[in-house]
């Protein structure tokens, strides 16, 4: 890294409300009856005096959760949001992509949609000829440019959007989200294209959520949270800071939900299921991946040498694993009188997400459904940055030993 | 207004290019529509005032007369009926991307005065079949389809910045239109109104421009505002154009910062 930097994007202490009025004044008649009734004006403060510097040359990401006012601040730089207080210093060109594909015509052709697109972000007719090949040839799609757009497949639509959008170079990129469509091989093309762009100093703004790219391109990250910055550097720190804010909100919910099932149960249900990290911990609702996890299941007996069947699911409907306790055979069942309790560990080598067990009370010979719970609270497994060997794709990480014969 | 920065122009370009090629989208004629559509309407009104209600008696080129008329009052309805929603109809560009609003309202206004050209060549054919002669006043027609761009355009930002924030005002515009062209010499004659209001009429733009237009193109027996007025009122027409067009101009400058959150 050089000392000196240039600048590229100062933004000074930036202060940004819409103003949400009662109900919208879209006709003269809502306007007089709002004037009438004197109806209060809602103001809402999205971003509350944030400042930061972006260099020349900088891959930096902005982070934050839904609402945070990223996407405000995104749309601010960007210049079709005109601050309230505050201004942001832009130094050379920049092509914002807050969404791709804008001005996209269904019923023109391919061709004539690139030069149109091209126009909206900054190029002019003679520029885009000598663009032209190059982005047709990046998107794959030559036999297709005098097709009209709505006869194109969705994928294809995309596929010419991220084509223009990456050809059309420009001082300062800015990304909005974009890595969140497309397949897989449209993802790998995405990050060829983001480290081509680290390697070549290209200046980069990206909003994302996904925080393996922020931690594997960005060189700077600011987390912002109810429009205010939470931190700035490093952008593992930041990863790291707004994976935290995350869990904060997941353990509120899930906590939520919670206290409305402890309520149905009461009402009649006569299966419980209880995680927590350890015996002496509480019950919790969120785990990392591959965490050791207690579980406690208890219930009303219905019949001598009945079965508890406790099934797992994503929460997408997967079912992803069966566990039995037959109360027959397993003598570490405790009893109480009608009430039975059952306690397991298990390790949760199964890919980040939500996922919700469902019990089911079943007799002996399978034949009888006794009772049931379904479905449980769901929980959630979280992505635990600091293993990298456990992030994995796909449902769950299988055990496995490399051997050398 | 700025001057026309190289990728203004190019937006500008290609706005007006998709218009057009989107507009006849899908029909057998294709452009021809925009020759067609005058060339009909004008057989229209042809028949219904020479036979049925035969307005233009003592007008030379009475079907050229009512032509013209009616080509430029078209302009203007279209292209402020068009402008006024401009901003509202591209709220998905405007919301996403940073170009100068204005872009938006112009394009669509040059969409309208190339329509307006097209038709003006039907204007001009029917001229000669109709015998008039034609002449280097035809020239003429170009400052006043100027005046009549900036006062179209000058309405349209008006429209435009208020149906951002009021939705009623295309329905309020399109009654004032259809006032506007009762209120307008179109299809009647000056000859039909009362000489003491001459001058009351000509204080809208509109009818000093259709009367100049059909005294350029038409026959000099046409009533115009000079003809008519010999006094500082001629300006009359003009203020009411530069009025607005400063007016609407400023309050849609001063309004399309906030466009993107408005819509």
């Amino acid at each position: 890294m050089s000392d000196k930097k240039e600048v590229a994007i100062a933004i000074n202490d930036i202060h940004k409300e819409f103003i949400l009025p009662q109900s919208k004044n879209s006709t003269f008649k809502q306007t007089v009856v709002n004037i009438v009734k004197k109806n209060r004006k809602v103001v809402q403060k999205v971003l509350d005096g944030v400042s930061f510097e972006i260099d020349k040359g900088d891959f930096f990401g902005i982070v934050g959760r839904n609402g945070s006012g990223k996407s405000t601040l995104l749309k601010l730089i960007a210049g079709v949001y005109t601050p309230t207080i505050g201004s942001i210093d832009v130094n050379g060109n920049l092509t914002p992509f807050i969404e791709l594909g804008v001005g996209f015509n269904p019923e023109l052709t391919g061709k004539d949609n690139v030069y149109l697109n091209g126009a909206l972000l900054g190029f002019n007719r003679r520029q885009m000829d000598v663009m032209y090949r190059d982005i047709v040839e990046f998107a794959e799609l030559q036999q297709f440019m005098d097709q009209k757009l709505k006869n194109y497949s969705s994928g294809m639509q995309v596929r010419l959007a991220f084509s223009i959008a990456i050809k059309a170079k420009n001082d300062i990129l800015m990304f909005d989200e974009v890595l969140a469509v497309g397949d897989e091989a449209f993802q790998r093309k995405c990050t060829d294209v983001f480290e081509q762009y680290k390697a070549n100093g290209q200046t980069v703004v990206l909003v994302t959520h996904a925080m393996d790219t922020v931690k594997k391109f960005c060189n700077r990250a600011v987390l912002i949270n109810d429009g205010q910055i939470i931190k700035i550097g490093n952008p593992k720190d930041v990863a790291d800071e707004y994976s935290r804010l995350n869990q904060v909100v997941i353990d509120k919910s899930n906590d939520k939900k919670n206290k409305g099932i402890e309520k149905n149960q009461d009402a009649g249900q006569h299966i419980e299921v209880r995680m927590s990290k350890s015996k002496n911990e509480k019950p919790s609702n969120s785990f990392l991946v591959n965490e050791r996890v207690r579980l406690s299941l208890c219930w009303i007996e219905k019949m001598s040498g009945e079965k508890m069947i406790l099934d797992l699911y994503k929460n997408n409907g997967v079912h992803v694993s069966s566990f039995t306790c037959s109360t027959f055979e397993n003598n570490k069942v405790v009893r109480n009188g009608n009430r039975r309790k059952a306690i397991m560990t298990v390790n949760l080598n199964i890919s980040p997400g939500g996922y919700y067990f469902a019990a089911t009370l079943v007799s002996r010979d399978f034949t009888q459904k006794l009772s049931t719970l379904n479905p449980t609270n769901e929980f959630s497994v979280l992505k635990d940055w600091t293993r990298a060997e456990y992030v994995f794709n796909g449902l769950t990480g299988l055990s496995h030993e490399w051997i050398k014969e | 207004m700025k001057y026309l920065h190289s990728r203004n122009r190019a937006i500008l370009s290609e706005m007006v290019r998709t218009d057009f090629k989107v507009r006849y989208q899908n029909s057998v004629l294709g452009y021809m529509w925009s020759l067609l559509k005058p060339l009909f309407l004008f057989a229209i009104l042809y028949v219904v005032f020479t036979y049925i209600i035969p307005l233009g008696k003592g007008i030379d080129h009475y079907p050229v007369y009512l032509l013209t008329g009616i080509v430029l009052w078209n302009f203007f309805v279209e292209s402020t009926m068009i402008g006024a929603g401009s901003i509202v109809a591209r709220g998905d560009l405007i919301r996403k991307i940073r170009i100068p609003r204005y872009l938006v309202v112009v394009s669509s206004s040059l969409s309208a005065l190339i329509n307006l050209g097209l038709s003006l060549i039907v204007v001009f054919i029917f001229a000669l079949f109709n015998g008039v002669t034609p002449s280097l006043s035809w020239f003429l027609i170009i400052p006043l389809i100027i005046e009549l761009f900036v006062f179209a355009l000058g309405v349209s930002f008006l429209l435009a910045t208020l149906f951002v924030k009021f939705r009623d005002i295309t329905y309020i515009w399109e009654i004032c239109l259809q006032a506007g062209f009762y209120a307008t010499p179109i299809i009647y004659s000056f000859k039909s109104v009362p000489a003491q209001y001459h001058k009351w009429f000509f204080m809208n733009p509109m009818a000093q421009i259709i009367q100049d237009a059909r005294y350029v193109i038409v026959t000099n027996t046409a009533t115009t505002i000079w003809s008519t007025i010999h006094s500082f009122m001629t300006i009359g027409p003009f203020l009411v154009i530069a009025v607005i067009a400063i007016v609407g101009t400023l309050y849609f400058k001063r309004r399309s910062k906030y466009f993107a959150e408005d819509i």
